[in-house]
């Protein structure tokens, strides 16, 4: 039987719309599923930044990430790797004190991290789905995805990012067995510790400050302690009015 | 003979000129082969400053590809005959454009060899996977319509119908190449220099006015050069479009400037700060931003008095300083306004390293080559084998 | 016909560059030939798939675990014995059975020359001390 042009198009546009449709219908379908679904998981910290400073110069939690992560320790500032650090209030928080009110918060350090944001900008732009929200709130990077070009970098608000500018493993002083490095030309940070919580154990830094001032937990389940910590206590969060949603609570 | 053979005739200057560049090329290639053994730390960046000279010439050059469109919508739209030799001209410089662009990005990438990961991963979301669809989309169309439109000049017949079709198209495509251009940028919420709805508009304005006034400076060199002439007409024409392009340039500027400074909010005012004035003691780029704007200046005034833009020689140097002013602009302060403060307050200095710029010289001789035997093969073409 | 040296000469570096894996093997010096012997684990006999299959495709079983483990969050691999391992090359395959890269695959994989995917540049080969399956 022959088949003229215009018939041939014909079948292929009903075709198309067919599959289109079927994949329409199927996708409404699940999601209307979801929502009914279980519990959800939203995984946040909350840092008291009184209990914080108390041990001045204390770098507990960072050296314990950083040595467990096989983070590389350059001297060069411009080509640092940092997962965890900490920088004065006034950094951080540059608009919430003024020149009557700075001497007590100024200089309080205040530990950073990627916020891990609800809506991170981050997601949005990588070109390749290497960095994005896991169902449980954490902001994940897939490094042998990486492309290396550094868009979410320059998406992130917070400067929580870091590039491998130069092979890392020559400043690791030793490397952790257990735990990858990372290759040149790839973006790394703070990862909520994921492999951790795949065992149920929870972030390094947590568990290495002295003070115990840090609170890590489910945000979507009331009766967590960080929940309870942030129910008693005034927190902020970085840049709340971009509408990123972090997981990262700073109590004052 | 095949036409584009034709690029490989020639006397003894132009053999000069090739041999230049492909030895440029060649510094470039080693620099790269280096940047690729040990890392992009051979370059200036840094944590705080992560985009930089390879990012902005990738900006620039888009806009050069995109300033076709003002040599292409009056020759095809509006039927302005005195385009005919130009508007060729424009495509295949929009082609080779399009090329250094891409380039621009591969040798930024951390992990280039992964670079396929953006079409076997595409991201819909991102501002990045339609500038990659924009701009293989807009090389496409040009390749198609230089071609048939080179070929049909050897033939000494005017170019096929459809030709005039994808004309059209290339139209709203290359104004959208520079929109997502922009876009990458202007969508970003933590970078306040980049965060603002006119930039899209500032990036059409400044391309359309670096790529006309390249597009008449070459014509003038190829008037000198070959025998190949693209008529009188045809750069005074343009040199109109680009008056009001310059005109619109600069009053996008000064209308930045003023919503900054009147608002008086730290965030807006701070890129021009860093820009124009400098912050804590890093002034290293005032100089050269002040030498931009001194340059547009220059440049709208010769070019708003018609007694000077006829003036070849005037238009000459009106042209030189409306595509440095630009390069300055857009090639080097406005990607580094994006980083600088950084988000928690720091003022990181970023300088293009020598393997840096050896890298970047490299993809513009290469530019330049690809430029040259494109032209070479039109001029074959017209003058009749 | 003043082209014809250049044509010529342009034939012999075409020869010869196409036909460098059939001349560069007799001319190299460290030619082994035999097959690599690799180390076999001492009190295992069963791998995570059949011999066969990991044979053929134990790069995209490990593609797979790769993207199970980062990209979907799912670490344990049920095998085809029923036995449950955690996905990773490192602490599962070399750790628990087969030593070190150096002595497993690096054998067959210099032998070959593939080395295209270089795991080794991120991931840790010198193994920790073995442990029991989870």
């Amino acid at each position: 039987m022959k088949i003229t042009r215009k018939q041939f198009f014909q079948l292929a546009g009903l075709s198309l719309i067919a599959v289109g449709a079927k994949k329409l219908i199927k996708g409404t379908g699940e999601a209307a599923a979801s929502e009914g679904a279980a519990k959800t998981t939203r995984w946040g910290m909350a840092i008291d930044l009184e209990k914080c400073r108390q041990k001045e110069g204390c770098r507990s939690c960072i050296n314990a990430c950083h040595s467990a992560h096989n983070v590389p320790q350059f001297a060069d500032r411009a080509h640092e790797v940092k997962w965890v650090w900490k920088q004065p209030f006034s950094d951080v928080f540059p608009f919430a004190q003024t020149q009557y009110t700075e001497n007590r918060f100024a200089s309080l350090p205040v530990l950073l991290m990627c916020n891990h944001c609800d809506d991170p900008p981050c997601q949005d732009v990588c070109p390749v789905d290497a960095t994005w929200r896991t169902d449980d709130g954490v902001v994940t990077i897939d490094f042998h995805r990486c492309i290396g070009c550094r868009y979410c970098m320059a998406a992130c608000p917070y400067g929580s990012r870091s590039f491998n500018w130069q092979d890392p493993r020559p400043a690791i002083a030793t490397v952790n067995p257990d735990f990858p490095t990372r290759a040149k030309g790839v973006v790394e940070k703070c990862s909520f510790c994921e492999e951790r919580l795949a065992k149920k154990s929870g972030p390094l830094c947590v568990e290495a400050c002295e003070e115990k001032a840090l609170v890590f937990g489910d945000l979507d389940q009331p009766d967590s302690e960080i929940r309870k910590v942030l129910r008693l206590r005034f927190a902020l969060q970085r840049k709340p009015e971009l509408g990123t949603g972090p997981s990262v609570y700073y109590l004052l | 003979m095949l036409l584009s053979q034709k690029a490989l005739v020639g006397g003894r200057g132009y053999w000069l000129w090739i041999t230049c560049l492909l030895l440029v090329v060649l510094a470039g290639l080693v620099c790269y082969l280096r940047q690729l053994a040990q890392g992009l730390v051979i370059t200036g960046l840094s944590r705080d400053v992560t985009w930089g000279i390879y990012i902005a010439q990738f900006t620039f050059f888009v806009g050069i590809a995109a300033s076709a469109v003002t040599v292409v919508l009056p020759y095809y739209l509006h039927d302005c005959k005195q385009f005919s030799r130009l508007t060729i001209l424009g495509e295949l410089l929009a082609i080779s454009a399009v090329l250094m662009a891409v380039l621009f990005i591969i040798v930024d990438l951390g992990q280039p060899s992964r670079i396929l990961n953006i079409v076997l991963h595409p991201q819909p979301q991102s501002v990045m996977f339609w500038d990659m669809i924009a701009l293989s989309g807009y090389f496409l169309i040009n390749i198609v319509i230089a071609s048939g439109t080179v070929n049909a000049g050897r033939e000494q017949v005017s170019p096929p119908s459809w030709i005039k079709t994808l004309a059209f198209i290339s139209i709203p495509w290359a104004v959208s190449i520079h929109t997502v251009t922009a876009f990458l940028f202007s969508g970003l919420p933590g970078r306040s220099y980049w965060l603002t709805a006119i930039l899209a508009p500032r990036f059409l304005a400044s391309a359309f006015a670096s790529g006309s006034a390249l597009l008449i400076l070459l014509s003038f060199m190829i008037r000198k050069l070959t025998a190949f002439d693209v008529g009188s007409e045809a750069p005074s024409k343009l040199a109109v479009i680009l008056a009001y392009a310059t005109a619109i340039n600069v009053f996008f500027i000064l209308a930045e400037v003023f919503t900054a400074f009147y608002s008086e909010i730290p965030d807006h005012e701070v890129g021009f700060e860093y820009l124009f004035i400098g912050l804590r003691s890093d002034y290293h780029l005032v100089p050269w931003m002040w030498l931009s704007f001194l340059l547009s200046l220059i440049a709208l005034t010769l070019l708003l008095v018609p007694h000077w833009r006829t003036n070849s020689r005037l238009l000459v140097i009106a042209c030189v300083c409306i595509f440095v002013s630009i390069w300055l602009d857009k090639g080097l302060g406005l990607i580094i306004a994006g980083f600088v403060p950084s988000p928690l307050g720091a003022i990181t200095q970023y300088v293009p390293t020598l393997p840096e710029w050896t890298i970047v010289s490299g993809i513009w001789a290469l530019g330049a080559l690809v430029t040259t035997a494109f032209f070479k093969t039109a001029f074959s073409a017209w003058e009749g084998n | 016909m003043n082209d014809r040296p250049f044509i010529v000469a342009g034939l012999i570096v075409f020869v010869a560059i196409v036909t460098t894996p059939l001349w560069r093997g007799v001319t190299a010096r460290n030619v082994v030939l035999a097959a690599p012997e690799i180390k076999l684990p001492a009190h295992e006999k069963q791998c995570v798939a059949p011999l066969n299959y990991m044979r053929a495709s134990h790069m995209q079983l490990l593609e797979q675990w790769r993207d199970d483990v980062v990209r979907q969050q799912q670490p344990r691999y049920a095998a085809y014995n029923g036995r449950v391992y955690e996905k990773s090359l490192s602490k599962t395959c070399l750790s628990q059975c087969h030593g070190s890269r150096q002595e497993f695959c690096d054998r067959c994989h210099n032998y070959n020359g593939v080395a295209a995917l270089n795991c080794w540049e991120c991931h840790n080969d010198a193994p920790p001390a073995p442990r029991s399956t989870p």
